[in-house]
């Protein structure tokens, strides 16, 4: 009889436009938005869905000032993200979105700004990099962290170094470990954070990357002087509905798909350290 | 959506009724007479089962439950009572969000797909026997899946033609809890007819409405404006419940007392009884966790989604790439109780809990919220000791 779909369930067609290699298992898609043109916030999120296999949440990559084309970068992990990486240009993939909460870049004018990324970390970061590097004067020093497990596992290489070699923008990464050919820094990324040339007092920072990591980043930033008001994390849940209805990711009381992604560290800071929450 | 009540909680109003109880047929043939499909308490597999009612023949008539933690039994009566039985297995969500569904089917087309809606059944339901904490139950779910940016449609129209036909409590039973918590035994509003089974002297029923629609079908029954004796006597059987109340949460402060207690040891305690099952989380009325699955046909050229009632004590639940967030039995036991009793006032701005006492019934080892509330309660701050994973990044 009468039809009641849940329109926020159905996922629209996107023709896949460019995948790119990021490492062994890190492909970028750039994907044609199912309307033309779309919009988000750096930090917002997408459900990507392979036909009859799946859909997962997957951060929005892209520049925020290029609007015809969503980009997105998965990592392989399970039958759905496999999937995701295995596309073509020419596919089709299905897309719902944006979701959650962005970076609120807009505390961060005129003061440093401090971006941390662990592994994947970096790409719901990115956007957020591409904003402000688009109104650079807006801001004072600007820092980037960046940690991967191996020099083989860092994402947006070229980018990187574009970015590496300007003069208003400090940045530092370092791997977990490398061979012998590795001339730059091994360690964790929180060991870079002293070395940050931003001032605790002013600075804004957004930090992304595993739990775990971001609990020692907050722990290290505040240690350093940075209030826990003034720093901003990316959490990560099971997320199935995307819109707050199904439950899979709470964490406390925040549904992390509406509530987040994007959580000021002070908000979340005591159960960061609960485990299993 | 729940109404205004009708009256301020007596049963003192005017607008009461008598109806004999061998007019209750009268009531169903109103309500099918306006197109609704009655559902509402029927015996099934040795319990009181919510279903398809033809006739109140279909009723658990004579017959009553036997509630302990981890168990459920029916019995005779002595009389032949209609709803002389509290609660079984099933709630109303399951008419309002199905237990499993399509949301949608898929074709492929060329390199890409087309989305067809799917056709959902359009049900306007009567739902007969609908007890006080379940109509709190009710109002909760529709804070959830009506009260937020984002709804759910099928609830919504399902919900707002749903005829509610309520039943006063004649009798409470052994894991009731619902005056700890404020939502019975008595019906206040939310209903549109609100009946009281009086079985002393002539078998007949105390009968209000709390809607238009309601007023409309009490029109068309065989009855008679009620006594003061028949007012009375239906105060006294729902008094008689609120005495009979077999359990009982102390709610004061229960938020705070369970976020500061996350590190109790009691969780280890009751995770080394917990099965994980999920039991008490489908016979909860108020949860609302489904999952949403994807699948296709063998030829792989039609894709459906589908959502299906999930439980937070499965592993699947919490999946995040490779693993589990909540792997542990203690984890998830503290996050389905923290969930009910305190975060749920966060996100919705009442308790999850109504006082059904559902799960405790049929939990398969017995393990009662109420005596673990207590028992946290009674050890506040004590914390076992484990701390969150100290490795570095």
């Amino acid at each position: 009889m009468s039809s009641l779909p849940l329109d926020w369930s159905v996922p629209r067609p996107a023709v896949v436009l460019r995948v790119r290699r990021e490492t062994q298992d890190v492909r970028t898609l750039y994907l044609r938005p199912p309307e033309g043109v779309w919009a988000f916030q750096p930090g917002q999120f997408n459900m990507l869905y392979a036909f009859g296999v799946g859909e997962v949440p997957v951060s929005v990559s892209g520049d925020p000032g290029h609007r015809d084309v969503v980009v997105h970068t998965v990592r392989a992990v399970g039958a759905v993200t496999t999937a995701l990486a295995r596309v073509r240009p020419g596919q089709v993939v299905g897309l719902r979105g944006p979701f959650g909460s962005g970076w609120p870049l807009q505390e961060a004018q005129g003061r440093d700004v401090l971006v941390v990324a662990g592994g994947i970390g970096l790409a719901p970061l990115r956007p957020l990099v591409c904003g402000l590097l688009r109104h650079r004067h807006r801001y004072g020093r600007v820092a980037i962290l960046y940690g991967a497990r191996t020099p083989q596992d860092l994402l947006y290489r070229d980018e990187l170094q574009r970015w590496r070699a300007r003069f208003d923008m400090q940045v530092e990464v370092t791997v977990d470990r490398a061979g012998p050919d590795w001339r730059g820094n091994v360690g964790v990324v929180t060991r870079l954070l002293p070395r940050a040339g931003v001032d605790p007092a002013e600075v804004v920072a957004f930090v992304c990357g595993p739990e775990v990591m971001m609990r020692f980043a907050g722990r290290e930033l505040e240690a350093l002087g940075v209030a826990p008001s003034q720093v901003f994390v990316s959490m990560e849940r099971n997320m199935q509905c995307a819109v707050g209805l199904c439950g899979h990711c709470q964490f406390g009381a925040s549904f992390v798909c509406r509530d987040g992604p994007v959580f000021r560290y002070a908000e979340v800071r005591d159960r960061l350290w609960v485990r299993e929450l | 959506m729940s109404r205004p009540p009708t009256s301020d909680g007596s049963t003192g109003s005017p607008s009461g009724y008598v109806l004999p109880a061998e007019g209750l047929g009268e009531l169903f043939d109103a309500l099918v007479r306006r197109g609704y499909t009655l559902v509402g308490p029927t015996v099934r597999d040795g319990a009181v089962v919510y279903d398809r009612l033809s006739s109140p023949q279909d009723l658990p008539v004579g017959l009553t439950d036997e509630q302990e933690a981890g168990r459920y039994r029916l019995r005779a009566r002595p009389d032949r009572a209609y709803f002389g039985y509290t609660v079984g297995p099933h709630s109303w969500k399951r008419f309002l969000q199905p237990p499993e569904r399509v949301l949608w089917r898929a074709v492929r087309d060329g390199d890409g797909f087309r989305v067809e809606a799917a056709p959902e059944e359009a049900v306007r339901y009567a739902f007969v026997g609908v007890r006080a904490c379940e109509l709190a139950a009710l109002a909760v779910q529709d804070r959830v899946f009506m009260g937020g940016s984002h709804t759910d449609p099928l609830y919504r129209a399902r919900r707002a033609d749903a005829f509610v036909v309520a039943v006063q409590c004649g009798q409470a039973g052994a894991t009731c809890f619902c005056s700890s918590m404020g939502t019975g035994p008595r019906c206040t509003g939310g209903y549109d007819l609100v009946l009281t089974e009086l079985l002393g002297g002539e078998h007949r029923f105390y009968l209000e409405a709390g809607s238009p629609r309601g007023d409309e079908v009490l029109a068309e029954l065989p009855c008679r404006p009620a006594s003061p004796e028949d007012r009375q006597a239906a105060d006294q059987a729902v008094s008689r419940a609120e005495a009979q109340m077999g359990r009982r949460l102390e709610t004061q402060g229960v938020r705070e007392l369970l976020l500061r207690n996350l590190e109790h040891p009691r969780w280890d305690q009751v995770a080394g009884r917990c099965l994980s099952c999920g039991n008490c989380t489908l016979v909860c009325p108020t949860c609302f966790c489904f999952a949403v699955e994807d699948t296709t046909d063998l030829s792989g050229q039609v894709a459906e989604r589908r959502a299906r009632w999930d439980s937070c004590f499965t592993g699947q639940f919490s999946y995040l790439h490779g693993g589990s967030v909540r792997a542990t039995t203690r984890a998830r036991y503290r996050q389905w109780l923290t969930h009910k009793l305190a975060t749920w006032w966060d996100q919705f701005g009442s308790s999850g809990c109504v006082g059904c006492g559902r799960c405790i019934t049929w939990c398969p080892v017995g393990i009662d919220l109420t005596e673990e509330v207590a028992a946290i309660r009674g050890s506040d701050g004590l914390r076992s000791g484990r701390e969150a994973s100290g490795e570095n990044p």
